[in-house]
């Protein structure tokens, strides 16, 4: 950094020396260095902070303010989670250890500031909980990441449900079937801020959303950021190249381990309990899994929709249905089939077609796809529907709402209905998503050649 | 006096296998040598004990005089001594440029740093935008390693290997898989980009041990059977008997 502090950013990249070096290898000085500000990434960084900060300004109901509170955190966690999974390629079934331990251990924190053993002010606390979520990173992480792969991934698993199992043999720290809680209103109010109320909870949060979020993107450009790509793709020449693919996935676990940390007190400050047996369970870890993987692995903010559609579907979709872990599960199960990449992959794909000035001949087959998918989804959630009813609430009748249509379990038209709305759904959405394919390869096809011909140009 | 690269009764057992069965081989610095041998002689375990990927069963490796068998591959490299792979050994998922920078990284000292950011190090960039221009990928700069073609992807392995600036440098089959044409070239780019090393490489190609080498070392069921200057290499009896005469040399000659 200080080497260019001096220059206004456009300078030619070498010394004297080194241009008359390269002058006599018959190549010009090929590159010049002007990136004073990168217009892009300062637009969308300044989008993130002032959309952190108005959301609970348009969304202001109560259960909105709790929903983004949750997001705020959860945020930080699934990117935590993807530098494991998608930077380094290790696919952890754990990763609730760490956001747990980093939630228990500021609950204490809490407690001991407000008996006043500890002088903690809240807004630390984050950190309590981000350094206790690295310690047990350096203590656990080890041996996980001796290996990588399956090996590593069986390793979190078993570490994931030692930890849950042992939580319940020591009551007095993690509090045992009820877990513990905290008040987060103690000592002196910070900068007038008791963090009693919601909104300031959740401008606690958004605080260091932001910043995680960034320190975690910087991270992706640092050495070790790039080298953990490099284990990721190919651990073995890594070693070849004089790098201990160990430490770098031990360092890069540490790491995941702090901002997890800080996830997890984060969460702790919101709800005041902390839960052994949810906050350390395999199931937590699972879902940290899924939604980073629903969100797309593959790019650094991919995490950040997958944190979000766990909230949606948390707290809406299972208001909404009963059903919602089979609606969960289903979406899942066609997400891996069909765009592995997640959805960011998925919105990354459209914007190059649109950037190369193809997107117009999508919108008609994407109408199409909703509308054909709107009419499969509404016949195959009418038939779970009633399913659910006819196993959970029989005793209530036959009749059940299903989108202010009314169906009855004992009439053979809403069985026929729904199945029929199924079956057109299906044979629609089939016939447009082959028209789909095929428009969407011709349009790759092209691009492919126009990135061939700006090559050779 | 030290040797950049010695070998001393190095032996590798499988089992009850003997792969490796007493090699003895002294490389001076800058030195470039062909090792050749019929399929199974063991050349590429030979590569493998050097560069750490394998554990001899007994015997000494030394680099500059220095103990390095029983080290893992990443101390061998760091202390100079680097590979390529038969089967092409990249980072497919980064670009071209990233994957000679992440080749340049620890020679200039960067390690496991995570407090500054690549872009910042210019000494690593100018590095690997010169590397660019060694292995002639500068138009495929931000292309990713997975997209290249196969000639693109093994001059790129090269460009990997020599990147860390090591002294020595074993070529695992440089131009396997390659046309004629190809190779021509390949041998021309690993001749410029080698200047100066010490330089060891399993081949094939016939013509291109004797258009390479200053020295060649015929490995034979895991022995050193010769190891001298290609025109005595060819007059050996013992050469011509075991492996240039045999059916595999015909094959081999008839391949190209």
């Amino acid at each position: 950094m200080t080497k260019n502090v001096a220059h206004d950013g456009f300078e030619p990249v070498g010394s004297p020396a080194g241009h008359a070096e390269r002058a006599r290898a018959s190549q010009p000085v090929a590159y010049y260095r002007f990136k004073p500000w990168n217009i892009g990434r300062v637009l969308i960084w300044t989008l993130f902070a002032v959309g952190l900060i108005v959301a609970p300004l348009i969304f202001r109901s109560s259960l909105a303010l709790t929903m983004l509170s949750q997001i705020g955190y959860l945020v930080i966690i699934c990117l935590s989670y993807n530098i494991l999974l998608g930077q380094g390629g290790m696919l952890s079934f754990g990763h609730a250890v760490y956001t747990g331990m980093g939630a228990f251990i500021a609950v204490h924190a809490m407690n001991l500031a407000t008996k006043g053993a500890v002088p903690l002010p809240l807004v630390t606390i984050p950190l309590v909980g981000g350094l206790a979520g690295a310690g047990f990173a350096i203590l656990l992480g080890y041996v996980t990441t001796k290996k990588s792969g399956t090996t590593f991934a069986m390793i979190t698993l078993g570490i994931g449900e030692l930890v849950a199992a042992m939580s319940l043999m020591f009551p007095g720290f993690f509090g045992g079937e009820g877990g513990v809680t905290t008040n987060r209103v103690y000592g002196t109010p910070f900068l007038g801020l008791t963090f009693g109320p919601q909104i300031q909870v959740y401008y606690l949060i958004a605080a260091y959303c932001f910043v995680s979020t960034a320190l975690m993107f910087a991270f992706t450009g640092t050495p070790l950021g790039r080298m953990l790509n490099a284990v990721r793709d190919n651990p073995e020449r890594v070693e070849f190249i004089g790098y201990d693919t160990q430490w770098v996935r031990y360092l890069a676990f540490i790491i995941a381990g702090f901002f997890a940390g800080i996830g997890g007190a984060l969460a702790s400050i919101n709800f005041e309990i902390v839960n052994s047996s949810d906050s350390l369970s395999t199931i937590r870890s699972g879902g940290y899994l899924l939604f980073t993987f629903l969100g797309g692995a593959t790019f650094f903010f991919g995490p950040m929709i997958g944190a979000v559609l766990l909230v949606l579907a948390s707290v809406l979709l299972s208001e909404l249905t009963k059903a919602w872990l089979l609606y969960l599960g289903l979406v899942f199960l066609f997400m891996v089939m069909f765009a592995p990449g997640g959805i960011a992959s998925l919105i990354m794909m459209n914007l190059r077609v649109a950037r190369f000035g193809k997107f117009h001949r999508l919108w008609g087959l994407y109408g199409a796809l909703v509308l054909t998918g709107a009419v499969m989804v509404v016949g195959a959630a009418a038939l779970v529907e009633m399913i659910y009813h006819m196993q959970l609430n029989a005793a209530l009748g036959p009749k059940l709402n299903f989108m202010g249509v009314e169906l009855d379990t004992s009439s053979v038209a809403s069985w026929a209905g729904a199945a029929a709305l199924l079956v057109v759904g299906v044979a629609l959405v089939e016939a447009v998503r082959r028209r789909f394919v095929a428009v969407w390869g011709h349009a790759q096809e092209e691009i492919e050649l126009e990135v061939k011909r700006r090559e050779t140009a | 006096m030290t040797h950049a690269l010695e070998l001393r009764a190095l032996r590798k057992n499988f089992g009850k296998t003997e792969i490796i069965r007493g090699v003895d081989l002294a490389v001076e610095a800058g030195e470039r040598v062909a090792i050749i041998g019929p399929n199974g002689a063991g050349k590429s375990t030979l590569f493998n004990l050097i560069s750490g990927r394998l554990e001899p069963t007994s015997g000494e490796v030394l680099l500059h005089g220095q103990r390095i068998d029983g080290r893992r591959p990443y101390e061998i490299n760091r202390l100079g001594l680097s590979r390529s792979f038969q089967i092409t050994n990249i980072f497919p998922k980064l670009s071209v440029f990233e994957n000679l920078r992440c080749g340049v990284l620890w020679s200039l000292g960067y390690r496991y740093s995570f407090l500054r950011f690549l872009s910042n190090l210019d000494d690593a960039n100018e590095r690997t935008e010169e590397l660019l221009r060694q292995v002639h990928l500068e138009k495929k700069r931000d292309v990713l390693a997975m997209n290249l073609t196969y000639a693109e992807q093994r001059a790129l392995e090269i460009g990997v290997t020599i990147a860390g600036g090591a002294s020595v440098i074993l070529l695992d089959e440089p131009t396997a898989g390659m046309s004629k044409t190809e190779t021509a070239h390949f041998i021309a780019l690993i001749k410029q980009v080698t200047v100066g090393k010490t330089l060891l490489t399993v081949e094939h190609d016939m013509g291109v041990v004797f258009g390479l080498a200053d020295k060649i070392a015929v490995v034979v069921y895991g022995e050193v059977i010769a190891f001298d200057t290609p025109a005595a290499v060819r007059a050996n009896a013992r050469v011509q008997e075991a492996y240039l005469g045999s059916s595999v040399a015909d094959a081999q000659a008839g391949g190209h």
